[in-house]
């Protein structure tokens, strides 16, 4: 049996998703892909069934905000975790500014529903199929998303405070 | 209502439900939890929760603020074990620098996090058993609480959001009164602890009362992304410290303990053993404490000692770099993860290089274990579910971020 690392991983991935993999890279370890959005559900039910890798394990789903990537500029990060071989992947999909919508994998992943709400809360990324996408850590009646890069951490309006030197 | 599976076999619009509000801040909840409960006489429905009542936007202050700032604000995840958060912080950062921290800085490290995981887990059974109406053992092991806060204080100065360390190792080494505190800690501990235990590990009416209350199952414990405690509670022994060691977890001798139902005794069970192993780690790092220095040489990010900023040039030039945020970082994007008092507490980092994250994700292990709380409730009483819920250690800090 071949030994099960990111070699091999990216080696099934390859096999079955040939077109769909836009880059794959390997920061610090971990290998790491860029990966066609329609197919998302698709990718991971694949990993979750693949009888030797079975990534099974959804460590985490989180945006991303890139303003100045026209046509990419929303991203979604998921981080799976094989626990049998101890082998992780991070998968990145991103999307237009315009159409921010991608499908849920809440259907694979029990853990992704709030995680994805979370997503939703702060990017408006919507996650089509979500089965309750509601704002979940902020107010309901809020019309932003905070996590967006346009949005400024506080009030530049503000003139009780003086913070030049650091940068704020 | 949402998500109401109403699995009744007779008609379901023949029954009155009533609607019970437990929570925002409700004593029995020990933090701001809202559950919307659905009672069928004294049997929970469905319940619905909500969160977020004290989101303090930590993931965007964390992309406006220099590195080091970053830190003050994982104290404020799991206020139970802030320094694990706090060192987990500074190991991302050293990963994404490639920084090689000396053995004395792991060992340090690993003393002070294990003090702070049995703080943690301390917390937690001794208010299982609040919950159930055992008092006493609360009061009891919150003075051994108090010793490790006073340990924490010795090396830091704070007690409770304590800000330990620095990126590239500890502010201070351990001084000889933190030495004397930890032996006494380790005298004091098994004492105290085994009375704990007596108290509530082999009672009738405990056990009666948590046996089976609020279960899940390895399988769905799993795909709801269980880790830590909870996870092991059902069987599977996935431990961040044993899988991915990081700290030099790898130089010491423990065993993962795991449950088998899953339930809130397994849960209790399993902490109680990890504190025991938390203690072995200790005697084994404190009585193996390699020589040298308790810092690595990362003059960018560690602040030099004040005494040297004030008399020498360089060290007063490091001094104001840092504290202006001047260091260089590389680009690139790094997840670390450690085994927190609660679970697989996560930093996924990205950096453009610039002074501040670029992007700052905690994977909080109570956020998204919590979201299964429903699930194990559905089907029992309310003081099932309560005594639940205490035992799967969610804190309102980390659950909001």
């Amino acid at each position: 049996m071949a030994d099960i690392n990111n070699g091999y991983l990216l080696q099934q991935l390859q096999g079955r998703f040939e077109a769909d993999i836009i880059s794959a890279d390997e920061p610090y370890g971990m290998l790491t892909i860029e990966f066609n959005k329609n197919k998302i559900v698709e990718l991971l039910s694949y990993l979750y069934d693949h009888n030797q890798l079975q990534m099974q394990f959804l460590t985490d789903v989180c945006g991303i905000h890139y303003p100045d990537n026209a046509g990419k500029e929303l991203g979604v990060i998921y981080h799976l975790h094989s626990l049998q071989n101890n082998l992780r992947l991070r998968i990145k999909c991103f999307m237009p500014n315009d159409a921010p919508e991608i499908d849920t994998v809440s259907s694979v992943f029990a853990s992704a529903n709030w995680q994805e709400r979370e997503t939703f809360d702060f990017y408006g990324i919507h996650f089509t199929g979500h089965p309750d996408l509601r704002r979940i850590l902020n107010v309901d009646e809020m019309d932003y998303f905070p996590l967006r890069k346009e949005y400024p951490l506080e009030d530049q309006t503000r003139t009780d405070k003086d913070d030049t030197y650091f940068g704020r | 209502m949402q998500n109401n599976e109403l699995d009744l076999a007779n008609n379901p619009e023949a029954k009155e439900y009533t609607t019970l509000n437990l929570g925002p801040t409700h004593p029995a909840t020990h933090g701001i939890f809202q559950n919307i409960l659905t009672m069928d006489g004294e049997i929970i429905v469905n319940a619905e929760q909500t969160v977020g009542y004290i989101h303090r936007a930590f993931e965007k202050i964390a992309e406006h603020r220099p590195y080091y700032q970053v830190t003050p604000l994982t104290d404020r995840l799991n206020y139970c074990s802030s320094p694990i958060n706090n060192m987990g912080w500074h190991m991302t950062v050293e990963k994404l620098l490639g920084v090689q921290t000396p053995k004395r800085v792991d060992y340090l490290r690993v003393i002070i996090m294990e003090l702070a995981r049995i703080a943690d887990h301390l917390v937690c059974n001794s208010v299982v058993g609040v919950d159930i109406g055992a008092l006493t053992g609360f009061t009891y092991v919150f003075q051994l609480r108090e010793r490790i806060y006073d340990i924490f204080e010795s090396v830091c100065g704070a007690r409770l959001t304590t800000n330990i360390g620095r990126i590239g190792g500890l502010e201070r080494d351990f001084s000889n009164e933190t030495v004397k505190l930890i032996k006494e800690f380790l005298v004091e501990f098994p004492k105290v602890f085994g009375e704990f235990s007596n108290l509530l590990e082999r009672n009738r009416i405990f056990i009666d009362r948590t046996v089976g209350a609020g279960p899940i199952s390895a399988e769905r414990a799993l795909n709801y992304g269980f880790t830590g405690p909870n996870l092991r509670a059902t069987g599977v022994d996935y431990d961040v410290r044993v899988m991915n060691p990081y700290c030099s977890y790898q130089d010491f001798d423990f065993t993962i303990p795991i449950g088998k139902q899953g339930d809130t005794f397994d849960r209790f069970m399993v902490r109680q053993q990890e504190m025991l192993e938390s203690l072995k780690i200790i005697k084994q790092a404190f009585e193996n404490l390699p020589e040298g220095k308790h810092f690595a040489e990362v003059p960018e990010f560690f602040l030099p000692p004040k005494e040297e900023v004030y008399n020498n040039m360089e060290a007063l030039i490091w001094h104001f770099k840092i504290v202006m945020g001047e260091a260089d970082v590389p680009k690139g994007e790094v997840y670390h993860s450690v085994e927190g008092g609660n679970g697989e507490l996560g930093f996924y980092l990205v950096s453009d290089g610039s002074r501040s994250a670029y992007r700052l994700h905690f994977r909080r292990p109570c956020f998204i274990y919590y979201q299964a709380y429903p699930e194990m409730i559905k089907g029992s009483t309310i003081s099932d579910a309560i005594v639940a819920m205490s035992s799967m250690n969610v804190i309102a800090g980390e659950l909001d971020a």
